[in-house]
């Protein structure tokens, strides 16, 4: 089997993250770290794998962790290698700097079809949001570009290798779901149920070492008008820290703050 | 030249969803042109009453959409709908909701079609080069931005309540066009829906529509019937933190953050949350924050706007029995 995990290199959230003036989030601090919920998809790919060794005489299985991103996003790749992924590949061009998610889907799909190309790839997994933009459109944007089927927002998967078939759970805003599509697919994950293992410090010495394979643009054949700021169909046109919430009341109650919290709700229209 | 603008209708059979009236508000604020689009299972669209309360809200017209041979609640089905709505009705602008499957639907047509994508906005304005221009919150409520989008087809999911829903000044019923009646992309047909279970109703209104919603944290220690009564009084939704689910006292759908439901009601009362950032993320949007919290040094207080050090097993009761006590003299009287 061979999985394919999107990660990405995100600043920290706990840090003080900020705008650039030209609208980009600030990005390569030392703080920035896999993105905690890519360390979950990963996770999940590892453990579909793990539920089917392979048979005597069959190719190993291969994990493989994909990002797009400047040079200090190798630091996600990384991480993923010291949890078990088997192949690291970065795709690294000074002309993905301003892609929006869907441009950024583009190049992720061009990099998922240049490795289908070499050796089929089974099931794409990726986390449910990055925890910088939080928009979640990549992995169903990566589908549409793929025309692969898109399991989304998945708490449970499994592949049927035989039958080349996945199966997932979910959960949506109004229903719990049982979802099946024939491989190859794109998958996303929650945050519920892939809790990320913790890599050993033997891996973590062994992924220093491993080979991270790089393209660019033109080893996936794009044409750099469709990536970037300019094949991104969106512009940030103004970024501005917010003020703080004006007048702000904090009062440490002594029995009393119950009713004036009622005045207050009341004379906000709430009661 | 006149500018349409199309309404994703989110709807559970006859039902129209509270945040339709919002998007059909804000589209007419954007062009003259406005039309809902109603997606289901056959081809008849909505009924008389529904029809009614979209014209009420300003759209001129409601296209029925049936696709057939796929479930018609698979972002690849929904998606291949609204491409064969933008085939007979050219438009410029698509609104729809914040949800995960909003997004995805946004994600996947604007791959299609060459559009832009901008999730939860809370404003969408038009610049002088006649370009969309969405606002909103962002890195967890410390930061905005306006972005403009630049592709063929602008497509915006709006958080709830950002826009308040008023009715036109003359309403008519929405006129009913021909139904769009297409059959489902091979990706559509791809996935096959063995189970669905769909969620119990609740008396309570659901938590991403609620106009006030009451979130529970670790502080609850587990109890979460004095948020209820509470929610109950300000006539709100429960919510909580992901602390809280994960412990089980609380469906996980209740989940109020960055991967939990994006709430944006107009007001939030959080009753022993600590206001971590991941939480922080699905709720920015909130109007007005309240919080109950222990311990003053909590980061709650540095974004709400009414906070309260102390015990919330005193202050929630005392506020529940307050607003009760207060909406009973106002009855009597
Ligand atoms: C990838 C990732 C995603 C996450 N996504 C989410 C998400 O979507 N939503 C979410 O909520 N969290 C999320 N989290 C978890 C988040 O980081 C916090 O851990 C969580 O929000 C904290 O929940 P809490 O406020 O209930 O608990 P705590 O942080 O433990 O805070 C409990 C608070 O209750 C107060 N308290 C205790 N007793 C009382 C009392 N009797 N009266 C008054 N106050 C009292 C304490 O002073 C404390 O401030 C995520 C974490 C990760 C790593």
């Amino acid at each position: 089997m061979r999985v394919v995990v999107c990660v990405k290199h995100v600043p920290d959230i706990q840090s003080e993250r900020r705008f650039r003036a030209d609208g980009l989030l600030e990005r390569g601090g030392d703080d920035d770290t896999l993105n905690e919920l890519d360390e979950d998809a990963l996770e999940a790919g590892l453990r579909l794998v793990e539920a089917h060794p392979p048979a005597e005489g069959d190719d190993p299985h291969d994990v493989v962790v994909l990002t797009v991103g400047p040079a200090a996003a190798v630091d996600a790749l990384r991480r993923g290698l010291a949890m078990g992924a088997t192949t690291a590949v970065h795709v690294l061009d000074a002309g993905v700097e301003g892609s929006d998610a869907l441009a950024t889907a583009r190049v992720l799909g061009a990099a998922v079809a240049a490795l289908h190309a070499e050796s089929p790839v089974d099931v794409v997994v990726a986390g449910m949001a990055g925890l910088d933009g939080l928009t979640s459109l990549v992995p169903a944007a990566l589908a549409a570009v793929l025309d692969w089927p898109q399991l989304t927002l998945a708490d449970r998967i499994d592949v049927d290798p035989a039958a080349r078939t996945v199966e997932v759970r979910r959960e949506t805003s109004t229903a719990v779901e049982t979802l099946t599509a024939p491989l190859p697919v794109v998958v996303s994950v929650t945050d519920q149920a892939f809790r990320a293992r913790f890599p050993a410090f033997t891996g973590i010495l062994a992924a220093r070492k491993a080979p991270v394979r790089v393209l660019d643009l033109a080893a996936l054949g794009l044409d750099p008008a469709t990536v970037g700021l300019q094949g991104s169909t969106t512009r940030v046109l103004e970024t501005s820290e917010r003020p703080e919430r004006p007048d702000r009341v904090l009062v440490t109650d002594d029995g009393s703050a119950a009713l004036a919290l009622a005045d207050y709700l009341a004379q906000k229209g709430f009661a | 030249m006149s500018t349409t603008v199309l309404v994703l209708v989110d709807h559970e059979g006859a039902r129209v969803h509270p945040t339709a009236t919002e998007l059909l508000t804000l589209a007419r604020s954007l062009a003259d042109d406005v039309r809902a689009v109603w997606i289901d299972e056959g081809p008849t669209g909505p009924d008389a009453a529904a029809r009614e309360l979209l014209g009420r809200f300003g759209a001129s017209g409601v296209v029925p959409v049936q696709v057939t041979g796929a479930d018609p609640h698979l972002t690849a089905t929904v998606v291949d709908g609204l491409r064969a709505v933008l085939g007979a009705v050219p438009a410029s602008l698509l609104l729809l909701g914040s949800t995960f499957e909003d997004r995805e639907v946004a994600a996947r047509l604007a791959v299609l079609t060459g559009g832009g994508v901008v999730t939860g906005a809370t404003t969408v304005v038009r610049d002088g080069d006649g370009r969309f221009v969405a606002g909103k919150e962002v890195l967890a409520g410390s930061w905005s931005s306006r972005c403009a989008i630049t592709g063929d087809l602008a497509v915006v999911t709006v958080k709830p309540h950002s826009t308040q829903a008023v009715p036109v000044d003359a309403p008519v019923a929405a006129v009913a066009a021909e139904p769009v009646v297409v059959e489902a992309s091979a990706a559509a047909r791809a996935v096959t829906v063995v189970e669905r279970a769909p969620r119990p109703a609740s008396d309570r209104p659901s938590l991403a529509d609620a106009e006030v919603v009451v979130v529970g944290g670790r502080g609850t220690n587990g109890d979460f019937a004095p948020l209820e009564e509470l929610a109950d009084v300000l006539g709100g939704a429960v919510g909580a933190t992901r602390v809280a689910t994960d412990e089980g006292w609380i469906g996980h759908e209740a989940q109020v953050g960055q991967t939990g439901v994006t709430i944006s009601p107009r007001l939030y009362v959080g009753a022993g949350v600590s206001g971590a950032v991941h939480h922080r993320g699905g709720m920015d949007a909130a109007v007005t924050v309240v919080a109950v919290n222990e311990d003053p040094d909590a980061p709650i207080f540095e974004f709400a706007d009414y906070g309260i050090v102390g015990d919330l097993t005193e202050v929630v009761p005392a506020l529940t029995q307050e607003l009760r006590r207060r909406r009973e003299a106002r009855a009597g009287s």
